[in-house]
């Protein structure tokens, strides 16, 4: 099968060395301690911080691309997504699909009227929803998800859990999603990657 | 007009104002005292030394002494714009930016002056070159020390801001520009403002010296106009060149934030 993320001997200031593959289509589970390096892997795979190594989306390597395109296929959601205009349709990519944004915000139960919403006003679900709809309107490659759920109910979490999914089933894009949630993470299925100490230690097939 | 020669008395009369004053404050209990009259002193001796040097100066008016000067000058400004940093730059860079940006500035605008619009012979005529570089010199280096500050502060602040942005595919300007913009303008406004209440609240100081000495008052109006002109270019053109070559450092060639180049000045 065709990698879709390959990754050598990725190393930053407290990561690594190690290696990671992603199939086109494919969940990767990542999970460990609080402190083990699992947002750093994340942040280093979409060249947030400085990062050796060999890096390749669909056979390209990172450094080929420009950062700017390299983050808009790699696309990292943090934990806590950063909001900076006053209503939620500024933080959009200039050129978003307007159908296509209809049909995340659907999915993820929230309605059209929501693109106009004041900031302020948003409550911290409804950030780490409409965060998501954000970065997957940039029609990432690959999702590097933060405990995406981390401030949801079970309801929205299942909503979200279900659009990731459909999303990588129908783009054929990859994800790594950090979770610390043992129901979660049988739900999701698929690999799982453990982190400790900044490496790779256990890679469980679940 | 005559210039009246100040005596050894005048000046004494002064300052024992300023030791009532210190007197007053021990008195007080408000502690202020030791501070007032060090500064005071330091005041008599600084500028009793400046004026020997430029006296020195006028007296062997050699291009080569004058640009020594220049340089003096400029040095000391770089490291204050370095020393009024909470967060500065680590290495070299913390010295460089402010001291290149000043260079480029305010002696290109100093420079600019002299040849085309005061035109003294020979154009570093010391008389002229030095009080008008040290004006400019002055306040560019406030410019670029309160836009260097702002923009450090704020992306040190904002800096999930600035990575969620980068997140979104956003380049590094797109990315740090709110900021840049908040930098470039706390840089700027004290000039605006100085320009806008120049001789409503108060009478600029270069103005009132040129009258004190007898210079007609239109004359020195003028001066003082060509001045403050001067010194908005200068400031205005030092603070965008040190905010954008410092945005421009905060991050590396793959348009990461590297806040790991900055580092905690002696004040925080």
């Amino acid at each position: 099968m065709d990698r879709l993320l390959d990754v050598r001997q990725l190393k930053t200031a407290h990561l690594g060395p190690l290696d990671l593959a992603l199939q086109p289509g494919e969940l990767v589970q990542v999970t460990g301690a609080s402190g083990s390096g699992k947002s750093l892997l994340l942040r280093a795979l979409a060249d947030l911080d400085p990062n050796t190594g060999e890096v390749m989306l669909n056979g390209q390597p990172r450094d080929a691309m420009a950062p700017v395109d390299w983050r808009r296929r790699v696309a990292y959601v943090p934990a806590e997504t950063a909001w900076w205009g006053e209503r939620v349709d500024e933080h959009l990519p200039v050129d978003f699909a307007r159908a296509a944004a209809l049909h995340l915000l659907e999915q993820v139960a929230l309605p059209e009227a929501s693109l106009g919403w004041e900031v302020e006003r948003l409550s911290s679900g409804e950030k780490q929803r409409l965060g998501l709809v954000r970065a997957l309107l940039n029609q990432p490659r690959v999702l590097l998800l933060d405990e995406p759920t981390a401030n949801l109910d079970l309801e929205n979490t299942k909503r979200i859990e279900r659009a990731v999914r459909g999303y990588l089933a129908e783009e054929d894009a990859a994800a790594l999603w950090v979770s610390h949630d043992t129901l979660q993470r049988q739900r999701l299925g698929g690999r799982i990657l453990t982190i400790a100490n900044g490496k790779l230690e256990v890679t469980a097939w679940n | 007009m005559e210039l009246i020669s100040l005596s050894a008395l005048d000046l004494s009369l002064a300052a024992l104002l300023v030791v009532a004053l210190a007197g007053l404050t021990v008195w007080a209990r408000m502690g202020l005292g030791r501070s007032l009259l060090i500064a005071g002193a330091r005041t008599v001796i600084q500028l009793l030394l400046v004026g020997l040097i430029l006296q020195t100066l006028f007296d062997h008016a050699q291009l080569g002494w004058v640009a020594l000067m220049a340089v003096i000058m400029l040095a000391v400004a770089g490291y204050e714009v370095m020393a009024r940093q909470q967060r500065r730059f680590a290495g070299l860079w913390g010295y460089g930016i402010g001291a290149v940006t000043m260079f480029i500035s305010a002696f290109a605008v100093t420079v600019l002056a002299l040849t085309t619009m005061v035109g003294p012979t020979p154009w570093w005529e010391p008389q002229y070159a030095i009080p008008l570089l040290g004006m400019l010199l002055g306040n560019t280096m406030t410019g670029i020390a309160l836009g260097l500050d702002r923009l450090t502060q704020t992306v040190w602040r904002e800096r999930r801001t600035i990575e969620g942005r980068l997140a979104m595919g956003a380049s590094w300007s797109e990315a740090v520009t709110t900021m840049r913009r908040e930098a470039a303008r706390s840089g700027l406004m004290p000039t605006i403002n100085a320009m806008a209440a120049a001789g409503i609240v108060s009478l600029p100081g270069m103005m009132t010296g040129q009258i004190l000495a007898g210079a007609p008052p239109v004359e020195a109006v003028k001066y003082q106009i060509l001045i403050m002109f001067l010194i908005t270019a200068g400031t205005g053109l030092g603070t965008l060149g040190a905010v954008w070559f410092a945005s421009r450092r905060l991050f590396d060639t793959r348009e990461r934030l590297r806040l790991d180049r900055l580092k905690a000045g002696r004040h925080s």
